[in-house]
């Protein structure tokens, strides 16, 4: 007995659905969202959330989409929800809007609405949330809390989910407060025998259990990215808040009172700045960096471009610094709630004058934990700044992947640092001298020896031995040295990882960072089509050989990406001087992560030239 | 502007301080700013500082801004580590470098144009941070460097080189530095000799955010009639509030003045403030007080110089921050990686 508007025939989906809820921010809903994917992971079914939260909007409404797939597609898959849970009535009626045909709208139905309010080919199911509720529950609070908790164990019985699932992770959650855990279990029963005695459970998209998760972990990309950096040895963080990187500072700060603080003295063995601004968090990361403490700041666009000066000066002095810039649709404020990946080529060559700067490109959080410890190792070893661009899609989402790994014997790379024993010992030492040919000096730490190795850093001209000098061959000789450097950095990022199609194929894509669970759905779908891809995902720049050798193999490649110019491309024709023509690019960004539909769609259509017209496409 | 090399002669009797160190090693290659500017005073008074606190200058790290005031940190104590950084943008070079490593001595030199006008709000923090260092603005009135325009401690009514009448209130950095916390003030003249160099050695013993404004006539743009910053007008508006010795603990201490005129304030490190006092109802340990007497004086045309403000036990960045004893920069793996044991377990949690 669904109560239906017209008797509609739901969609039959098992295990392969989007299940979207859309809440009042501040209401408690988050962690009941999060213990419904949590539990679906633990039905061993793949899932994948994300939060929207518009930046301002009134009825501060909150959506938290979970994509259901034992496939394990984790990209955004675009396309209505097939279940929309509607707790906000401000949204009403775009979220209404927002379900697929055939898909299903679970609702609080205390208070009766106009047959108006809804659609006639969808799936209408009311559970009296609030009534339950208010019967149950004598204080507000009990009331607001336990809602959440009711209307989830409403949708478990409907999902057919295993209930066994919920309450392991309530008593994982509530560890040691077994009131608490009795409580909301009591809560979730409460939902699930009201769904028995009074409607038709289940419907007809269904959880069931499998194991396609594996020994994967569930994490945000921030959270993993600040783990990189305290296993990097990083001691100083110097930051300004700004979405969506305030959440990659705070959670260094966590794991540092986790990991960082002496047990016998109660000090601490690092130090979080929150500075006036970012022209000041750069400041203090480079005036760490330079007296050889491992510094980091988090950003976005708008603090990077505030970061310009500083940024140029490192560069040309040769300081190391980190910095992640979690990328949102700008420029300025843009859409800050938003994900892009739009800062490339303004942290490639950011700041003034000749320059050009090593980025990290991360697809998940198990690579942001991998690169946000070795961007230290990387901006020691080139003293240099280091980019880790994160973009919001990772950053402020929880998401499936690989568990973190960490090798023991693995030692910090410091670099080239002149000792005091190496001085004393009579090393030669000039600051900017290429001893090596790899285009990277010796440095050497303030306070270090007596008499030897002291040097004036600066940003003006200087020589080898870091004397202040305006000649003209000092000048290039010291810019073509750090060209130098900048092509030794090509044998230390992370290299592209390549994948060809069992037979080779005419054509390639090349991808970076969050798009790369839609690009692999993509392929499949394509390959359905009779459409072979090889696959080329980027993971650093200044790109490796290994790219410049893809493009070259292919007639034509495709350059995917989350911003409006192709800056990846601009990037490739503009470094590996390669033809425009050969590069075709296909962007997405529209502030939503790409997705594989639009992927496979756009490539097929520039493959087959039958051209139909698509409202989100943008191809040139 | 030319570059001299600098004849390192040792004469055989140069006075040696206690670390077998001679005036030289304080002292860096030929200056090239322009001649009788007073940033060189200024350059000399902190050579003949650290020379005679007995401080091995490599473990100075000196950092500035851009400008003439800026370039000076070349010019002295050729041992140290140095930065020039970016305009402006000095305090936050010298918070993180602080951090980095507590141990050593951080000396920020910078101009007015560089710390009033576009780091205004760089300053200001590090103030209220209560960054450990010793803060110095070579305070001229004017850009030096880009030729002279006024900057944003240009008195009101004050004329530049050219004629133009400054409009604009000014900054005073003193004022700021009393409001924001900084636990030593101190005003200063590069002329006085006398004043600046124990009113230096103080800030550098001093265990906080040490800030001293010294007037630094610029000769080439506003040494003029009509410059408020100018050599004649400092020395003859120049009304210092007391006069300073620094006596260090092993130094004997002696007082041999009228009771009531001279104070002794003892810092965090031992070292005694010795202040003969020039006007004796001036209070050094009343920040309310010196704020109102700044401005009273300020607004009777004179420029009060001397030990402003003091707090011996200050509180520090590293303090508030409860950095461990070692310096960040010094920590090896072992203390900074969690290892791969922590890792699984946290991974069995995030599933
Ligand atoms: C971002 C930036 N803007 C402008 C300049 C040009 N500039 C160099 S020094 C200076 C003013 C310096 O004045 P002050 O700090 O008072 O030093 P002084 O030369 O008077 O000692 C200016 C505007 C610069 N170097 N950087
Ligand atoms: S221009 Fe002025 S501040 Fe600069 S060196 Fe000359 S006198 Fe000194
Ligand atoms: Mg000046």
């Amino acid at each position: 007995m669904l109560q239906q508007v017209d008797r509609v025939e739901g969609l039959q989906r098992v295990n392969d659905f989007v299940v979207k809820f859309a809440n009042v921010n501040g209401s408690g809903s988050a962690s009941a969202n999060a213990l419904f994917a949590k539990s679906v992971l633990r039905m061993g079914i793949p899932a994948t959330p994300r939060n929207i939260f518009p930046s301002n909007i009134q009825g501060l409404p909150t959506w938290y989409e979970v994509r259901v797939s034992e496939k394990g597609y984790l990209g955004a898959r675009g396309g209505g929800a097939d279940l929309m849970v509607q707790m906000n009535p401000q949204t009403w009626d775009q979220d209404i809007a927002d379900i697929a045909p055939g898909g299903y709208l679970f609702y609080d139905n205390t208070k009766v609405l106009p047959a108006s309010k809804f659609r006639r080919d969808i799936v209408v199911i009311g559970v009296p949330l609030t009534e339950i509720t208010n019967a149950a529950y004598k204080s507000t609070r009990e009331r607001q809390l336990f809602k959440n908790i009711v209307g989830l164990g409403a949708l478990s019985m409907l999902l057919d989910m295993d209930p066994a699932a919920i309450e392991q992770l309530l008593a994982e959650q509530f560890k040691g407060r077994d009131k608490l855990i009795a409580a909301n279990v009591q809560a979730l029963h409460m939902g699930r025998d009201w769904v028995t005695a009074n409607l038709e459970a289940p419907i007809g998209l269904r959880l069931k259990r499998a194991d396609a998760v594996g020994d994967r972990i569930f994490v945000e990309g921030n959270s993993a990215a600040a783990l990189g950096a305290v296993y990097g040895g990083a001691t100083v963080c110097a930051w300004y808040p700004i979405t969506p990187s305030s959440s990659l500072a705070e959670a260094f700060t966590r794991w540092c009172q986790r990991f960082r603080v002496d047990k016998e003295t109660g000090t601490n063995k690092f130090a979080i700045v929150q500075a006036e601004d970012e022209l000041a968090s750069i400041g203090m990361v480079i005036g760490a960096a330079w007296n050889g403490a491992r510094a980091f700041t988090a950003t976005s666009g708008p603090g990077i471009s505030l970061m310009q000066e500083f940024i140029g000066l490192a560069y040309f002095a040769e300081i190391p610094a980190v910095i992640f810039d979690v990328q949102r649709a700008g420029p300025s404020t843009g859409m800050p709630t938003r994900t892009q990946q739009t800062d490339i080529l303004s942290c490639a060559y950011a700041s003034h004058g000749d320059t050009k700067h090593v980025l990290l490109f991360p697809e998940d959080p198990y690579e942001c934990f991998e690169f946000g410890a070795l961007a230290f190792d990387l901006a020691d070893r080139l003293q240099t700044p280091i980019f880790v661009m994160l973009e919001l899609e990772i950053g402020m989402n929880d998401r499936l992947c690989r568990p973190f790994q960490w090798d023991d014997t693995r030692k910090l790379d410091r670099g080239k640092v002149m000792t005091a024993a190496e001085l004393q010992a009579g090393k030669k030492f000039g600051r900017y001298l290429d001893v090596d040919g790899d285009g990277i000096p010796y440095r050497t730490l303030p306070g270090t020896h007596p008499t030897k190795g002291a040097f004036f850093t600066r940003g003006t001209s200087k020589d080898a031995m870091a004397r202040y000098s305006e000649e003209g061959h000092d000048y290039q000789e010291n810019m073509e040295r750090l060209l130098k450097k900048h092509h030794t950095a090509r044998t230390l990022v992370p290299p592209a990882i390549i994948r060809s199609a069992p037979d080779r194929a005419k054509y390639g894509a090349i991808y970076f960072g969050t798009t790369s669970p839609a690009m692999a759905e993509a392929d499949e779908i394509l390959a359905e089509q009779g459409i072979t891809l090889d696959l080329c995902r980027v993971r650093g720049f200044p790109f490796g050989d290994e790219v410049a050798a893809f493009i070259a193999a292919h007639d034509h490649v495709f350059v995917v990406e989350q911003n409006r110019d192709g800056q990846l491309r601009s990037l490739l024709v503009n470094e590996l001087e390669i033809d425009p023509k050969r590069l075709g690019k296909i962007v997405h960004y529209d502030g939503t992560p790409i997705t594989a539909r639009f992927i496979a769609d756009a490539i097929a259509r520039r493959l087959q030239p039958t051209p139909v017209a698509s409202l989100r496409e943008v191809v040139s | 502007m030319t570059f001299l090399p600098k004849p390192k002669l040792h004469h055989p009797d140069l006075q040696k301080n206690a670390l077998g160190y001679t005036r030289r090693d304080y002292e860096g290659p030929v200056s090239t700013l322009c001649a009788g500017c007073g940033h060189d005073s200024i350059s000399a008074a902190i050579v003949r500082a650290c020379f005679e606190l007995d401080i091995a200058p490599h473990r100075v790290a000196k950092l500035s801004g851009i400008g003439c005031s800026s370039k000076t940190p070349t010019y002295f104590l050729g041992a140290s580590h140095g930065f020039n950084s970016v305009h402006g943008r000095m305090p936050s070079v010298a918070t993180g470098a602080n951090i980095a490593n507590r141990e050593l001595i951080y000396l920020g030199v910078s101009g007015d144009g560089d710390s009033a006008s576009i780091g205004l709000g760089q300053f200001a923090h590090a103030m209220r941070r209560g960054v450990n260092m010793v803060y110095i603005v070579e305070n001229n009135g004017v850009y030096g460097l880009t030729k002279g325009q006024f900057s944003a401690t240009a008195d009101k009514g004050a004329k530049s080189k050219r004629g133009v009448v400054n409009t604009d209130e000014p900054i005073d950095l003193v004022g700021l530095a009393l409001q924001l916390g900084a636990t030593f003030v101190a005003r200063s003249f590069s002329g006085d000799k006398a004043q600046l160099v124990p009113l230096i050695e103080a800030a550098l013993k001093h265990q906080g955010a040490a800030f001293i404004d010294c007037i630094s006539p610029c000769v080439a743009f506003n040494n003029h009639e009509g410059s408020t910053k100018s050599f004649d007008f400092v020395r003859e508006h120049n009304e210092a509030v007391n006069a300073l010795d620094l006596m260090l603990p092993r130094e004997e201490i002696t007082a041999d003045y009228a009771p009531g005129t001279v104070e002794l304030v003892t810092q965090h490190d031992g070292s005694v403030l010795r202040l003969r006092k020039l006007h004796t109802d001036y209070d050094v340990h009343d920040r309310v007080a010196a704020l109102t007497y700044m401005q009273e004086r300020h607004a009777a045309g004179e420029i009060v110089t001397g030990l402003l403000y003091v707090d011996p036990e200050p509180r520090d960045l590293h303090a508030a921050l409860k950095t461990c004893a070692t310096p960040l920069n010094a920590l090896d793996d072992a203390a900074l990686i969690p290892g791969s044991a922590a890792l699984d377990k946290l991974n069995a949690s995030l599933r």
